[in-house]
């Protein structure tokens, strides 16, 4: 999975490095604020620890092959996605340096795909999650495979979009993708289920040393507002900007009306459709996504925010309909 | 298993040439450092049909094997690692990119295979850039580099820190790999039932070790920092550099003076 210098260019090197270390600043502001002095020896030494254990390989039971750890995994179950993170860039640059493994333009693109998938997605969309409300066998061996697998998948999947947006292959994107995808799916889970038997053995040993395993619903949740400041800012985006470049072509359900009716829009005749027509179109205010009697683009966009918006207002206030009636429920059984 | 010795192996060859006497050794890191990553910038940058500039760049290499004393053979050995992918995504060049760029006698040679030899190139370029710093350049001093840098503090302790530890860590893994296949001779590696247990107790104990090393840093005055000596700056710290960075944009834009 590490990338060679040869395979991307100055432009494609710099932008993952600007993410790679705005990554990188944020973990360090995390764990300064953590404030535990003790932590610094720790990353390093398990630093050196994943490095060493990457070289023991292990049998793939019924292959006859063999596989080796998932760093990212381990160290973000063992460290948290933030010291995690850091450990796993003086890692990279370590194998970069000592045995070329990667390369010191392409540093930048291999800590994305490495360190922040696997510390940043695995632990805090994964593993914390998982773990929320105790730990169990079961619960580790899941996260540790869910964890391998999705973070190897976006991992070559970044690498694919890399070195394709590179322009230093001629493969087209989907035989890049099917060859990249496949292999890294067999690689996460065999390192899946490696990283969950060494988890699950320290926490038979030693629970204390696992992170984010029970901790505090309430400390780790995204707070309401924010969440719904995020899902209006990305409704707006995909209805703003992503609606701009949809399709002219006609829908599954249009395409088959087509083919079946040779129209996509069905006449209707009668009183009922004329008066149901009518209605809608005195009180539409932006007929087929535009403004009215305009054709302009703005349109298009100030229908998709303004939809966005509507769909978002109404879920939120079903979601309060629905606990408001949860709550009364549960007060009469009490 | 093989694989632990050949690596300690290659980390001791590696710890004995920052033991050598050389003037390039002793050069300062920071100007070694820029050199390598302006180089790797450079050789990636030029255009993958232009072989000209490419094969001019090779001056820097042969300067930094020839002049350095250092080996081709162990410098070559190190694209095994990025060779597969870099292969992968070259090879097929040919097939897809047939258009003839340049004509040899009668044979006609395509843009793809141009492009595949350049992509080769750079890479191996890069990996035998990277070896001439690390050949001549401590862990310890590309750390005092990345701190003059500026580089947060954090991230390069961590990367000492796994410099050091890593050759102990390393034997361990060789200790135990060697243990293991004294009882299971005949077997690919360790077997499922070992995986919890052999690495798991290994992890533990790295981790006691882990607090032993902070205590020791800290009955040793450890205050969140290491303290390094700073390294003097003489003129040919500043000429090197600058003379390596001048040739190597003249390279780079030798399609100007053509």
């Amino acid at each position: 999975m590490h990338m060679a210098d040869a395979l991307v260019t100055p432009a494609v090197a710099g932008t993952m490095y600007v993410l790679s270390t705005g990554a990188a600043a944020y973990s360090i502001k995390k764990v300064r604020l953590e404030d535990d002095p003790k932590k610094i020896p720790v990353m390093g030494v398990m630093g050196a620890f994943v490095f060493a254990t990457q070289m023991l390989n292990f049998t793939i039971p019924g292959t006859g092959s063999s596989g080796h750890l998932c760093g990212g995994m381990m160290l973000s179950a063992l460290l948290g996605p933030y010291a995690g993170f850091l450990t796993m860039i003086g890692v990279l640059l370590i194998q970069c340096l000592m045995f070329a493994d990667g390369g010191l333009l392409a540093l930048g693109c291999n800590v994305w795909n490495m360190a922040f998938y696997g510390c940043f997605i695995g632990a805090l969309l994964i593993w914390k999650p998982i773990m929320k409300k105790g730990v169990t066998r079961g619960k580790i061996v899941l996260a540790s495979i869910l964890g391998c697998v999705l973070t190897l998948q976006l991992g070559a999947l970044s690498v694919t979009l890399e070195t394709l947006a590179s322009g230093v292959t001629e493969l087209p994107f989907s035989v890049f993708l099917a060859t990249m995808q496949p292999i890294h799916l067999a690689i996460g889970a065999v390192e899946g289920l490696i990283t969950a038997a060494v988890l699950t053995f320290v926490n038979e040993a030693r629970p204390e040393l696992l992170w984010g395993v029970g901790e505090n619903k309430s400390e780790s949740k995204l707070s309401f507002k924010k969440t719904i400041i995020v899902l209006a800012v990305a409704a707006a985006l995909c209805g703003g900007v992503v609606s701009l470049f949809a399709s002219a072509f006609p829908d599954g359900l249009e395409w088959s009306m087509e083919k079946v009716a040779g129209t996509s829009e069905l006449e209707a005749d009668g009183s009922v459709y004329e008066t149901a027509e009518n209605i809608q179109t005195t009180t539409s205010l932006l007929p087929d996504y535009a403004f009215k009697d305009s054709e302009a683009a703005v349109g298009t966009s100030f229908s998709g925010i303004v939809g966005s918006l509507m769909v978002v207002i109404i879920l939120t206030l079903v979601c309060y309909a629905f606990k408001f009636f949860k709550n009364g429920k549960s007060v009469q059984e009490n | 298993m093989d694989s632990i010795e050949k690596k300690l192996n290659e980390f001791k060859s590696i710890e004995e040439l920052w033991q050598r006497s050389h003037w390039m050794n002793d050069l300062h890191p920071l100007g070694k450092l820029l050199i390598s990553v302006i180089y790797i910038f450079t050789v990636v940058s030029i255009n993958k049909y232009a072989v000209t500039p490419l094969i001019l760049m090779s001056v820097y290499i042969i300067f930094g094997f020839v002049i350095g004393e250092l080996s081709f053979k162990t410098g070559i050995y190190r694209m095994r690692l990025i060779l597969p992918l870099v292969i992968f995504v070259g090879v097929l060049n040919p097939f897809f990119d047939k258009e003839v760029l340049l004509q040899v006698g009668d044979v006609g040679i395509s843009r793809g295979v141009i492009s595949m030899f350049t992509l080769m190139l750079k890479g191996f370029y890069a990996v035998l850039a990277t070896y001439i710093l690390i050949a001549t350049t401590s862990i310890e001093k590309i750390c005092y580099a990345l701190s003059v840098l500026h580089v947060p503090k954090i991230i390069v302790i961590v990367v000492l820190l796994i410099g050091r530890y890593f050759y102990i860590m390393g034997e361990e893994a060789d200790r135990i790999a060697t243990a293991y296949k004294l009882r299971a001779p005949h077997q690919n590696g360790v077997h499922y039932s070992a995986w919890g247990t052999l690495v798991g107790m290994w992890l533990i104990r790295s981790m006691d070790r882990a607090t032993i090393v902070y205590e020791s840093m800290l009955l040793r005055g450890f205050k969140g920092d290491f303290s390094s000596e700073k390294i003097k700056v003489r003129a040919i710290d500043v000429i090197y550099p600058i003379v390596w960075i001048t040739i190597f944009i003249l390279i780079r834009h030798s399609y100007l003076f053509l």
